[in-house]
């Protein structure tokens, strides 16, 4: 699979990202500028997290409809990969790929701390190298990470199997059913709000961010 | 808009009588308007540091790892691998009572941009906070707004806030002090300087329009508040932290070619200061068109364009024959880029605007004739030593460390943390509150930078030399203390009005005791900033000399934070008397702030940290506290708390009383966490350190040696309250 | 033309921010606020002289930018 990391101005984690895909993929991650059309020869389409135009207006609503966005669109029709993290999950919902939206956190503050996830299912390309049911820690940094959506979503994406990660020690933003990570129905776009990118590496705190690439890696 | 110039019109601009003379002296003429706004603002004591520059001259600026010392927009120190840090500290105190957010915020982004307008990547920042008496009702409104401008600004622009300190007291109700560092990356060979050269070379505006945001901001900060302050909030600048990171990426990406003759950041006073200084180090001239600045608003005047404060701005002399791959970085980024003058072989600054020359004036003069004064100071008294025998403990060891650890001085500062985004970039070895310094490693190396930033204004005030020597020392002990080497500090010389002589003398004590220190310790200052006036209705804040200290570690990953783990022994090094003036023991629980601070003696504090540095290094210590407010104890249930991890405390020594003991505030000591006491303290004998071991580590609770039990949980319980119950409580 | 789009949370989604201010204002006496939404303004000025055409203009702006349908709904007043 080869990654590549689409670079909208104001992201700011894309050289995290950078790091821990190169870490499990064996070589650096083709850069895409928000202002490029051509994903051709990319596998695994990656929204790294930060502040996208600022996030003025809305987090990722301006991202969410940038040039880039058609063709990552027809990359999801084709059944290709997507990962979004924290700004990148937003500007997923925002462009439609994932269904809900993220609020203002119900604090009204940004959350900076680690948090532990709960892996939901462990049978999709994102999430074999971890367990079904076991929990990992990833770094929290947003202020608008409070998951919303309709009931009627909620009980689908709960029936469907398509709640990637809850949060597993404490609800500190809000999201609604603690849901921390979603699919999309085909389990090939994952958006979730905490950073594996920044636990890759022990002398960080924590490596354990890293099976999540590394099984996207070996897919 | 343009009024008539006069000496009434000129001390309302902030110069003196004697001050307009030498304007109209350099001038031969009556300035226009413009002209008047130029000298004003480059001689205010934010520009021109006319009180401070005499004594500023006697701090120590060298080592051979400096390569560039004050004077520049930030310090450069050399760190290995051909790279070198760059790094500063900066105050925006007096926007930041009017609006605290933005004042905050702004303050973040300013400091930013005078590193990386050197050429460096910021990698992290950091902020050494004061605010007022928590019990003040404005209190929390200003702690409110400055921690959601620090966080809203920096977690935006993508650098990690990895560390600052926070300290309260009443002094500081009327003039709360915010004061925000950066630390870049550069490669030594290519580290921009501000010096403009080349006749005809063109001078660009880049980043943000211009409007009328801030103007006379830095004549703000150079006078006292009164109660029409809060009438001052239009002048208050907005920062957009997108526009930041767009021109952070702009223009490190024009550095990595050969276009840049010289650059500067707009700061306080805008154009004016950016334009003088450039051409002035460059011992050229300049000559602007204002009407080729990107203008947000209509109808400015030259006036307001050269004074303006407007945010995200950066002024630039580019080789010609580069001007248009320059210009097509910038707008890759949609950011304005506008030629607006060039280079003469004049001397003289030129302001044009719509066709009129609306100043001109000899760079010469305006820069070597600012006023420079050698005001009047007045020694602070000492202040008696504490007995601390005489000194009666009426609350006994486990109530008053319960209640030590959860008063605001002490207490965690989590809340706060939170708030703050430590982790972009992924290179946070060492995050807020897991050790004495944060780490953070260096991209794709296994070196790693220890930062900090250090001052303890009770002691300034009691003693303006012996407490700017601890902060020096305490930056270095705190460095020493994640087992960093010291390199370097930036300092923030934070006092009040300097026209009042016992200010002056905290002043010049301030810089005494700091000079000795950073001579003994090898610990050079290679920037900073000094923000005087810091007075509202007559009452002047703590002397407050913030000290930001960056170390050095060639492995990043020999970092020992603060936490302790199970069956260790904890030894205390250095030497304790019991010193009780000054403490935190004697405010918080005997109500008196009497008494001299704790000595710092520059010798021991340097063998003791050296000796203790090494062990870390050789990796014997697993954990490693430096002992400052509160005592050993303190520290002790400091190093319980970030694990969870107990300790039975053994007893003091009989000839200490056991208060004194255990809270008193010796100066150049380290809690040690080691698995082995005994070959430690041999070592450390052999080194002439002195070294006793005070505790083993193990369990749920900390065990007193006066047989009192406190468990860890209801520890972290009381140390965490405070500011959740203050600040997000119910306001009924 | 001037179009004003005010932008507000839907009924349903939790709005903390307009919880914070009604709490805020409780605190500073007001007495009787039963309920507070917190939403956005965004005024836009624009070429078409035509009120009607002005106003389908900020409906479609609105749709595909300015509010996001899942948690946000909108209304465009024309004039000026």
């Amino acid at each position: 699979m080869k990654p590549g990391i689409v670079v909208f101005p104001g992201i700011n984690r894309e050289r995290d990202m950078a790091i821990a895909l190169e870490q499990s993929f064996g070589e650096k991650p083709r850069m895409i500028w928000h202002k490029e059309t051509d994903l051709s020869g990319i596998d695994l389409v990656v929204i790294p997290g930060g502040f996208s135009f600022g996030d003025y207006l809305r987090c990722g609503a301006m991202a969410a409809r940038s040039p880039v966005m058609a063709s990552i669109h027809a990359h999801a029709a084709r059944g290709g990969y997507i990962l979004g993290v924290c700004n990148g999950f937003q500007i997923l919902t925002e462009a439609g790929l994932l269904p809900g939206a993220l609020l203002r956190n119900a604090s009204l503050r940004f959350l900076s701390m680690d948090c532990l996830l709960r892996v939901e299912r462990a049978d999709t390309v994102f999430t074999r190298q971890y367990e079904k049911g076991q929990t990992f820690r990833a770094v929290m940094a947003h202020g608008d990470g409070n998951y919303f959506a309709d009931d009627g979503t909620l009980d689908r994406l709960e029936g469907e199997g398509l709640v990637a990660f809850r949060y597993a020690d404490g609800n500190r933003n809000g999201s609604a059913r603690d849901i921390a990570g979603v699919f999309s129905e085909n389990r090939r776009i994952l958006g979730l709000m905490p950073h594996p990118e920044d636990l890759v590496d022990p002398l960080m705190g924590s490596a354990d961010g890293k099976p999540l690439f590394d099984a996207l890696a070996a897919a | 808009m343009e009024r008539d110039v006069n000496q009434a019109l000129a001390r309302e601009f902030g110069l003196n009588a004697e001050e307009y003379q030498r304007v109209l002296d350099i001038m031969g003429r009556t300035p226009s308007f413009t002209e008047l706004g130029v000298f004003s603002v480059m001689w205010s004591e934010h520009c021109s540091y006319k009180s401070s520059r005499v004594w500023l001259k006697q701090l120590p600026t060298k080592a051979p790892w400096v390569i560039h010392g004050p004077g520049e927009n930030a310090g450069v120190v050399a760190i290995g691998d051909g790279l070198a840090a760059i790094f500063k500290m900066e105050s925006h105190n007096h926007p930041s009572f009017i609006e605290p957010y933005q004042g905050a915020a702004t303050g973040v982004g300013g400091i930013l941009r005078d590193v990386f307008t050197m050429g460096a990547r910021p990698i992290a920042n950091l902020n050494a906070l004061r605010f007022g008496s928590p019990s003040n009702p404005r209190t929390r409104h200003v702690v409110d707004g400055v921690v959601r401008g620090i966080g809203g600004y920096g977690n935006c622009v993508g650098v990690p806030t990895v560390g600052g300190e926070i300290n309260f007291h009443p002094a500081y109700n009327g003039n709360p002090l915010v004061n925000a560092m950066t630390v870049g990356i550069a490669a030594v060979d290519k580290i921009f300087l501000s010096a403009a050269a080349g006749i005809g070379n063109p001078v660009i505006y880049v980043g943000s329009k211009t409007g009328r945001d801030g103007i006379h901001g830095a004549t703000m900060a150079s006078a006292e508040f009164d109660a029409n302050s809060e009438e001052k909030r239009p002048t208050v600048q907005v920062g957009d932290p997108f526009t930041e990171k767009l021109l952070i990426e702009a223009c490190l990406e024009l550095m990595a070619t050969d276009a840049i003759v010289a650059i500067q950041d707009m700061g306080a006073a805008g154009l004016t200061s950016s334009s003088v200084e450039m051409a002035g180090k460059g011992g050229v001239g300049i000559e602007l068109d204002l009407d080729h600045v990107p203008a947000r608003e209509t109808g400015m005047t030259a006036y307001e364009f050269m004074l303006s404060e407007s945010q995200e701005r950066m002024l630039m002399v580019l080789r010609p024959d580069r001007q248009d791959m320059a210009r097509a970085i910038f707008e890759k980024w949609d950011l304005d880029f506008s030629v607006i003058g060039t280079i003469t072989d004049t001397g003289r600054i030129v302001v044009k605007h719509q066709g009129a020359i609306k100043a001109d004036i000899p760079l010469g003069p305006l820069n070597d004739q600012a006023p420079l004064y050698t005001r009047p100071t007045v020694e602070t008294p000492k202040r008696e030593l504490l007995n601390a025998a005489r000194i009666e403990d009426r609350l006994g060891l486990t109530a008053a460390l319960k209640k030590l650890i959860a008063c605001p001085d002490l207490c965690s500062r989590a809340w706060v943390w939170d708030q703050y985004d430590s982790t972009v970039g992924g290179q946070t070895v060492k995050r807020p509150g897991a050790a004495d310094a944060a780490v953070v490693k260096l991209e794709g190396l296994k070196r790693g930078l220890a930062l900090t930033t250090d001052c303890t204004p009770r002691y300034c005030l009691a003693d303006p030399e012996e407490g700017g020597k601890q902060a020096v020392a305490e930056a270095w002990r705190n460095l020493t203390a994640v087992g960093a080497r010291p390199l370097a500090i930036t300092d923030n010389m934070n006092f009040g009005n300097p026209e009042k002589p016992e200010i002056m003398g905290q002043f010049a004590a301030a810089i005494r005791g700091m000079t000795a220190a950073c001579e003994a310790l090898d610990f050079p200052v290679v920037s900073g900033n000094v923000s005087l006036y810091n007075e509202t209705e007559g009452k002047g804040i703590l002397p407050t000399p913030a000290i930001g200290g960056l170390g050095v570690l060639e492995d990043a990953s020999k970092a020992v934070g603060i936490g302790l783990t199970p069956w260790l022994d904890v030894v205390l090094v250095g030497q304790t008397k019991g010193w009780l003036g000054q403490s935190l023991w004697l405010r918080e629980i005997n109500g008196s702030e009497e008494g001299a601070p704790p000595p710092v003696d520059l010798t021991v504090e340097r063998t003791n940290g050296d000796f203790v540095r090494a062990r870390i290094l050789s990796g014997e210590v697993r954990a490693c506290h430096d002992v400052s407010d509160g005592g050993v104890l303190v520290a002790l249930a400091e190093m319980t708390m970030v694990n969870g991890v107990g300790a039975r405390v053994y007893s003091h020594p009989r000839e200490i009383p056991g208060h004194a003991f255990w809270f008193g505030e010796d100066q150049g000591r380290y809690l040690v966490a080691v698995p082995d006491s005994a070959s430690f303290i041999r070592a450390a004998e052999a080194a002439g350190v002195p070294a006793m071991r005070i505790a083993t580590s193990g369990g749920g609770d900390l065990t007193l040696p006066d047989g009192g039990t406190i468990s860890i949980e209801s520890l972290r319980t009381a140390n965490a309250a405070f500011f959740p119950e203050w600040m997000d409580s119910n306001r009924s | 033309m001037k179009a004003t789009v005010t932008v507000m949370l839907k009924n349903g989604v939790l709005d903390p921010q307009g919880k914070a201010i009604a709490h805020a204002l409780g605190t500073l006496g007001f007495d009787g606020v039963n309920d507070v939404r917190a939403g956005k303004v965004i005024e836009l000025d624009l070429a078409e002289s035509d009120a009607e055409k002005a106003r389908a203009q900020a409906e479609e702006m609105a749709r595909r930018l300015l509010a996001n349908g899942v948690i946000e709904s909108f209304r465009v007043d024309v004039g000026g």
